[in-house]
């Protein structure tokens, strides 16, 4: 419906395969390729248009390339008949998919340093940011972990368009032994980072915003939220976020992110409604009559 | 063949049945980067309530089979914002709107019929019948008490603009659906959405503890169809005069059929728009391929034909 929305397309699939312990699937999809800015996703059907498992799952895309007029490419482990469905996907296969969506990686204006750092399959959205960095003449080095060797993904890669790239594990497996956030003021101060950029579980993101406050340079992180819909309906993947008003608000993760600026995330309270969070029972705005009538048994 | 789509619920006439289902269309912006909004029957809008609310915790979701559990705790921006930003947008794009509402008390869904129909342009309020009431001890929903479901739709009806539509939605967990159908219609209700999600719960396998925060959600997608559609039957039969939109895990063309038959005037898709964004028109297509091969003209003709022998072929 424009130039540059999402679309819903149903894309053959040209090849998949497995990368350590996930697997990438890499699909003919123009119109999103032509319209994807890095840090948004896609949201891929799974299971067949009668299939008895309705949600969508959402990805991160890692790669897009110009040929056959346009591939996304994403990746994912297999977790549960959804995922191992995709699995079994054969080239020229159609999947049905969403994107892109959500907002992308805000870039900087100015050929500055920047850090990216992922965890686990979360290091995929980092790649086409990676490649955008580049092209913008920015310096990038990258901090990639996960709990073993196997979930460390593409290291190869990230040697390759990174200055410097740094590997943990958990069971040191591979690089070193420990979290991503270990390293990470080191490199910070090695590479004169002015900037980072995060995806992974929420506990890493914390913990990466954390290492970026102390060193006084701001951090964009991407979060990975379970969601239903992808395009901001269902209202099922909010967390509580502070708007530049300082206003707290339960923002939607498909849309009003996936990526958020680190300090505004509320890590402290996800999974909670901050008791000062807009519209929360008693907050200072309602009526002294609704606060004690919380949303509860509302379905 | 021109097949004649319009149907009508009371004094309210749409350009074919096809309708959404509040909650699964936020107010129509984000399904029209899929199509044009304008081209379905009417938009029912999430919820809006006096003020704004932050809504439950999450985890707010559990894909359940054929469906989904949620519990979203009624999260929006309170109605000041919904009339300031997303109703002039949805009006702005030719769709029509049915604006679905939630009092935390009778008297301020009569402030928000009343609010509502301040606003040119508004074809129909629903009234939400699933919220807790305040009033009762238990935290009761109001559609749980016959009565006081009656109380609020009456108080929507003497607040709002004569020439609305009132809708009451109804919820299908409850001892007898048709006594409060009934109950609406009496308390001048013009027309009846039915049914909501249906209370249940899912264990995560993992941790052994309910999926959703809260513990509840609602059951919502195809697993509730058949539930639905014996609700609808069930209603027409006891108030044939009485209007209904149908909806439940409304997923293809020919489950809008189904709902007609049973005796649906109009059909919301609710739960797949989250699977399939395009669902709507997609939906509608179908629905009208289907007439055709029935050698159906009207749609409205369809309307109870489950009730009727020898109707279909």
């Amino acid at each position: 419906m424009s130039d540059y929305g999402p679309v819903q397309v149903r894309c053959p699939v040209l090849n998949v395969r497995r990368v350590d312990a996930y697997y990438a699937i890499t699909v003919v999809a123009p119109g999103i390729a032509e319209r994807f800015r890095s840090g948004q996703f896609v949201s891929v059907a799974v299971g067949g248009d009668h299939s008895s498992t309705l949600l969508r799952r959402p990805f991160a895309v890692h790669d897009v390339k110009p040929d056959y007029g346009g591939t996304i490419e994403f990746l994912f482990s297999v977790r549960g008949t959804g995922t191992a469905w995709l699995a079994e996907r054969r080239s020229r296969d159609l999947l049905d998919v969403v994107g892109p969506l959500g907002r992308p990686f805000p870039l900087p204006r100015d050929p500055v340093n920047c850090v990216l750092v992922g965890g686990g399959s979360g290091s995929a959205p980092l790649f086409p940011l990676a490649q955008s960095l580049r092209r913008r003449g920015c310096r990038v080095d990258f901090v990639l972990g996960g709990a073993s060797a196997d979930r460390v993904f593409s290291a190869i890669t990230a040697r390759r368009i990174a200055e410097t790239a740094v590997f943990t594990t958990d069971d040191g497996s591979f690089g070193t032994r420990g979290r991503v956030t270990d390293v990470l003021g080191r490199v910070v101060e090695e590479c004169r980072s002015d900037v980072a950029y995060a995806c992974g579980p929420m506990p890493m993101l914390r913990a990466v915003t954390a290492v970026a406050d102390t060193h006084g340079i701001p951090v964009q992180v991407s979060v990975e939220e379970t969601m239903a819909c992808g395009i901001g309906i269902c209202m099922t993947c909010v967390i509580p976020v502070v708007g530049e008003d300082g206003i707290t608000r339960m923002a939607r993760s498909c849309v009003d992110g996936p990526v958020f600026r680190g300090e505004q995330v509320r890590f402290d309270d996800v999974g909670t409604i901050p008791f000062d969070a807009l519209g929360a029972p008693g907050w200072k705005g309602a009526g002294a009559s609704r606060s004690t009538e919380s949303a509860r048994d509302i379905a | 063949m021109n097949t004649d789509l319009r149907v009508r619920l009371g004094g309210l006439e749409l350009p074919n049945p096809v309708v959404t289902a509040a909650g699964c269309a936020g107010s129509g912006r984000e399904l029209a980067q899929f199509f044009d909004i304008a081209e379905i029957g009417a938009v029912t809008t999430k919820s809006v309530m006096l003020e704004p609310h932050a809504g439950r915790p999450a985890p707010r979701m559990a894909e359940t089979p054929s469906g989904m559990l949620s519990t979203t705790g009624m999260q929006g921006p309170g109605v000041d914002v919904f009339l300031q930003r997303d109703l002039p947008w949805l009006l702005s794009r030719g769709g029509r709107a049915i604006v679905s509402v939630a009092g935390s008390g009778t008297a301020e869904f009569g402030e928000l019929a009343r609010r509502i129909s301040a606003e040119p342009g508004v074809d129909a309020i629903e009234v939400n019948l699933s919220c807790p009431d305040p009033a009762d001890p238990a935290g009761r929903r109001f559609a749980d008490d016959v009565s006081r479901a009656a109380a609020v739709v009456s108080t929507v009806r003497s607040h709002a603009r004569s020439d609305l539509s009132v809708l009451a939605k109804l919820a299908a967990d409850v001892p007898d659906v048709v006594a409060l159908a009934t109950a609406c219609a009496e308390a001048r209700a013009d027309g009846l959405s039915m049914i909501n999600a249906v209370r249940g719960m899912a264990v995560d396998p993992r941790t052994l503890r309910p999926a959703v925060a809260g513990g509840m959600g609602g059951l919502s997608g195809p697993a509730i169809r058949p539930l639905a559609v014996g609700c609808v039957f069930r209603v027409h039969e006891a108030l044939p005069e009485v209007p209904i939109i149908g909806m439940g895990g409304v997923r293809t063309g020919a489950d809008v059929v189904e709902f007609m038959a049973a005796g649906a005037s109009a059909v919301a898709v609710g739960t797949i728009n989250f699977s399939d964004p395009s669902a709507c028109v997609r939906v509608l297509r179908e629905f009208t391929e289907a007439l055709e091969a029935r050698g159906v003209s009207r749609a409205r003709d369809l309307v109870g034909a489950a009730h009727r022998p020898g109707v279909g072929v």
